[in-house]
């Protein structure tokens, strides 16, 4: 940005959107005119490609610092022998690994028809009305909540009110309206860009609603939502903060056998118990738990944007 | 299935309904329940917070607790002022906003107006790979790679300090600044930039005298929305910045965000129903209403620049 | 699912009066002669005067929000006539098309007044099932819209969610409309391609057999030829022609050619009013009204 200080401005209207017709002039005559000028120009995307460089450089750099300092824990010990607060290098993943699968079988199954059915509530039932207005408004703040506090309404609701304790089942819920809201607005998204001339056509015929919804635009719609669903997905097995709320272990030495009632532990909480120690053999034991999870997470994100670059190619209404 | 058989009764020559459609009418009310699902998480969110920080304010006055300068909530004598945890994570969140938001704004300016569509199809699920990966997986970075890397730059630096949180969750913030801003710039209509460039002008001139300025209220949004992230950003912050409440600015020393205490007390054994517990709730209010406040602020900007072009 | 295979055997046979007479030997020979040599003529008059008014329209006034886009529009629609409907665009023509199988309910701030009745039944009175209306109340679209199926499930799609299920049955119904679409014979080796392969005239005509399939009394054309080359055009009006004998048509056009070609009455829209209507041969050449003359004359629009 300190290249504006250091051009001579050419333009003194306040309102770049509309420069007056004489400014414009001076604009082109300037431009034209200074041979600088266009060295600025350059520097200036140089600038940019240099920030967008950092960006990548950053996240390569992350990658690879713990790939190349855990990989060397994976193996399918690692993956199937329970964790060791006393010998961190021998222990395993295996029951958080379980808990996280169980934890997001179980979001899945809550959330994608809350979500979906919210979204098709809304695109293809409500009629505008202030009680939409209110619905979607909610929706869209509730996706800027942090994930903490669906972590204190997960203690207060599931875990005390309806007495689940520190189970599966009270952080699979948790998790669930933590990532309502992005399944809820990505299934939306993917809902509108079905074009209306299919919703008519399907009317017209006598279809009902539910039949023009579930023939047509849930089929037409479906690679959209499922990307959304994906993302959420991956977002919520991520997600540490609101099961740390809720109570739920962060080390525990058997996977959980009863989802109502055991406690159970999941990856990042794995990960975050065995960061928080100082001992170096727990930081690679967590750099091999990231690995883990990261491993998964970029094939959902692969998998996404596959689908959603297919759907892109394949739909030319 | 989902058809009705109303065709045999009414026939042909009559358009009153053969019957209730009672499938329909059943399927309606599941969804319309779904969308309350999203309603009732609010009131959720709203009636747990309440219902233990209304308790919690009883014996605290909430002046003493919006003002007091001390927060020591575990330890005899006990303090209850939040601005130290208000202070530490706005120190976080305003840290990270300072390198993400250049850094970010940058590279949005560089993918919508200089980048070739190939480049941009290679670095945006790049970027969408970086905003995947996991607060906690952050956390262990800024413990194991950032720290080590402060404290060799700043020897006087405390282990855990504000700054290892700042790095870390600018990085995490940083798709999403991208990501928003881009969508904006590239919302400005082509005729704008068309006209300035027809009169010779720089990419330079367009770019920063056009295209920015009309689409600044959205960037302003796109900041806001990172900057609410980073508030309500936890496992990072909880592991990099360390667990002490302190009034500083000092972004080399150890700090807790409102996050972290509530992680920290989570983890602990402070029984529930104790007034020390109930910190958390009363915590968590403030949290909630921080980032509601600052949330809404930037769908208003938005919804107002999408009135301007629409 | 009993009730099921009631209807269907219901339908069935209320079809077969239709299907003995297309499915013998080469129908669709018999077809397309018939239609080059235009065996039906217009309809004079008088001749629509004797048919039963299948649709009639009276004192309708229609909304969008506060801005009013007909002006008390009274309208007759003889049966198994053509009815066109013309008018410079934005003249309220599509928009009345729209209220007579309440595709308007669609758009929200839309608001009806004044009444429209299907055999004399009014299809804006409450409880109405528009559902069953659109059963009635055929459409095909400006543009072409197929769903992104197979053609035999395009088809299929309107018996099916009015609760047909038997195949077999599906298959007859499949056939008889793509055979009156003039399409079985371009299509029938390949029903379960993709719709959205077709041209641009198949996929009118396969949106026309779709409108078909489901039996309808009535059927609305949105200018179903404007997107169309002439070549396609032609066949969608011989067509048009051909189904006049079973169904009553209301179309809208914008070409003044197509509407003097294949409908036996008109009727002039011009800013939401209805100026003028009559039998199509007496509204071009004796035109009553000083606007309908302009128009038709193109002096503008």
């Amino acid at each position: 940005m300190s290249l504006v200080g250091n051009t001579p401005s050419p333009l003194n209207t306040p309102s770049p959107l509309v420069p007056a017709a004489g400014s414009q002039q001076l604009l082109a005559r300037q431009a034209a005119g200074r041979p600088w000028a266009k060295l600025a120009s350059r520097l200036f995307s140089l600038l940019c490609l240099l920030c967008m460089w950092t960006c990548l450089a950053a996240l390569f750099l992350l990658l690879w610092q713990i790939f190349s300092y855990g990989w060397a824990r994976v193996s399918l010990d690692f993956l199937t022998k329970s964790p060791s607060q006393i010998y961190p290098e021998k222990g395993g993943i295996v029951s958080s690994l379980v808990g996280s699968i169980y934890l997001i079988g179980l979001t899945a199954l809550f959330s994608v028809p809350i979500g979906v059915g919210s979204a098709v509530y809304l695109e293809e039932y409500a009629p505008a009305s202030r009680w939409r207005t209110l619905v979607q408004l909610n929706i869209a703040n509730l996706a800027g909540v942090p994930s903490i506090v669906y972590g204190i309404l997960g203690l207060g609701l599931f875990v005390r009110t309806m007495g689940l304790n520190r189970s599966v089942m009270a952080g699979a819920l948790t998790l669930t309206l933590v990532i309502l809201p992005i399944v809820i607005l990505s299934a939306q998204e993917a809902l509108r860009a079905v074009p209306s001339t299919i919703r008519q056509a399907s009317y017209a015929l006598g279809a009902t609603r539910w039949q023009t919804v579930w023939y047509q635009i849930l089929p037409a719609s479906l690679p959209g939502i499922l990307t959304g669903v994906i993302l959420a997905l991956s977002r919520a097995l991520g997600e540490a903060a609101p099961l740390v709320a809720i109570g739920a272990a962060t080390y525990v030495r058997k996977a959980p056998k009863n989802l109502w009632a055991d406690d159970f532990s999941a990856l990042p909480l794995q990960i975050y118990n065995w960061t928080d120690q100082s001992q170096e053999a727990f930081h690679e034991a967590a750099a091999g738990a990231i690995v883990v999870l990261l491993t998964v997470l970029i094939g959902m994100n692969a998998l996404a944007i596959m689908l959603r670059y297919r759907f892109a190619k394949r739909v030319q209404w | 299935m989902a058809s009705l058989p109303s065709s045999p009764t009414t026939a042909k020559g009559t358009l009153s309904p053969g019957g209730f459609r009672w499938l329909e009418a059943a399927i309606h009310g599941l969804l319309v329940a779904c969308a309350v699902v999203s309603v009732i998480t609010t009131i959720g969110i709203v009636l747990v917070l309440l219902s233990q920080s209304i308790p919690f304010f009883r014996q605290v006055a909430p002046l003493e607790f919006l003002t007091g300068t001390k927060w020591a909530p575990l330890f005899e004598p006990q303090h209850f002022g939040i601005l130290p945890l208000f202070c530490g994570t706005f120190l976080v969140a305003g840290g990270a906003a300072m390198f993400a938001i250049p850094l970010g704004l940058g590279t949005a300016i560089y993918l919508s107006e200089y980048a070739a569509p190939a480049t941009r199809d290679i670095v945006k699920p790049l970027l969408e790979i970086l905003a995947g990966i996991p607060s906690v997986v952050f956390g262990y970075v800024a413990v194991v790679f950032v720290s080590p890397l402060v404290r060799q730059v700043f020897p006087q630096a405390d282990l855990f300090n504000a700054l290892n949180a700042c790095i870390v969750v600018g990085i995490m913030i940083l798709p999403m600044i991208i990501s928003l801003s881009e969508d904006v710039l590239r919302s400005v209509p082509r005729s704008l930039r068309e006209g300035a460039y027809a009169l010779g002008a720089t990419k330079l001139d367009v770019t920063l005298r056009v295209i920015v300025p009309a689409a600044l209220s959205g960037i302003m949004a796109s900041f806001i929305l990172a900057i609410t992230r980073a508030v309500g950003e936890t496992m990072a912050v909880s592991l990099a910045a360390g667990a002490e409440a302190k009034l500083t600015l000092n972004p080399l020393t150890s700090v807790q965000t409102m996050t972290a205490y509530i992680v920290e007390v989570s983890q602990g054994d402070i029984p529930a129903g104790s007034l020390e517990h109930r910190t958390i709730f009363a915590v968590g209010l403030s949290l909630f209403v921080s980032t509601l406040l600052l949330n809404v602020c930037a769908q208003w900007i938005l919804s107002r620049m999408r009135e301007k072009y629409e | 699912m009993s009730t099921d295979v009631v209807i269907s055997d219901d339908r069935a046979s209320s079809r077969d009066p239709r299907m003995n007479e297309t499915t013998p030997p080469l129908p669709t020979v018999k077809v397309s002669a018939s239609t080059n040599q235009r065996e039906t003529p217009s309809r004079s008059a008088d001749e629509m005067a004797q048919q039963a008014k299948k649709v009639v329209a009276h004192n309708v006034d229609f909304y969008y929000g506060s801005h009013q886009a007909l002006h008390a529009i009274s309208l007759e629609v003889p049966e198994h006539c053509v009815t066109a409907l013309i008018g410079p665009s934005g003249c309220g023509k599509s928009t009345f098309l729209r209220c007579l199988n309440r595709m308007n309910d669609m758009i929200e701030g839309t608001r009806v007044c004044g009444d429209i009745l299907l055999d004399g039944e009014d299809i804006y009175r409450r409880g109405t099932d528009v559902v069953e209306l659109r059963k009635r109340v055929g459409m095909v679209f400006q543009k072409s819209n197929p769903f992104p199926k197979s053609i035999y499930e395009n088809i299929a799609y309107g018996p099916r969610v009015a609760g047909l299920r038997k195949r077999a049955v599906l298959d007859e119904i499949v056939e008889t409309s793509l055979r009156q679409a003039a399409l079985w014979d371009e299509v029938h080796h390949r029903l379960d391609d993709s719709a959205l392969q077709l041209s641009g005239g198949q996929q009118q005509r396969l949106c026309i057999a779709r409108a078909l399939a489901t039996d309808p009394d009535v059927l609305l054309m949105d200018e179903p030829a404007s997107a169309l080359d002439p070549k396609s055009t032609a066949a969608i009006e011989d067509l048009i022609f051909e189904l006049k004998t079973t169904y009553t048509i209301v179309i809208v056009t914008h070409n003044m050619q197509q509407a003097a070609r294949v409908s036996d009455q008109t009727a002039f829209f011009f800013e939401g009013h209805l100026i003028e209507v009559g039998a199509t041969n007496a509204l071009f050449t004796k035109p009553t009204q000083q606007k309908t003359e302009d128009y038709i004359t193109g002096r503008f629009g």
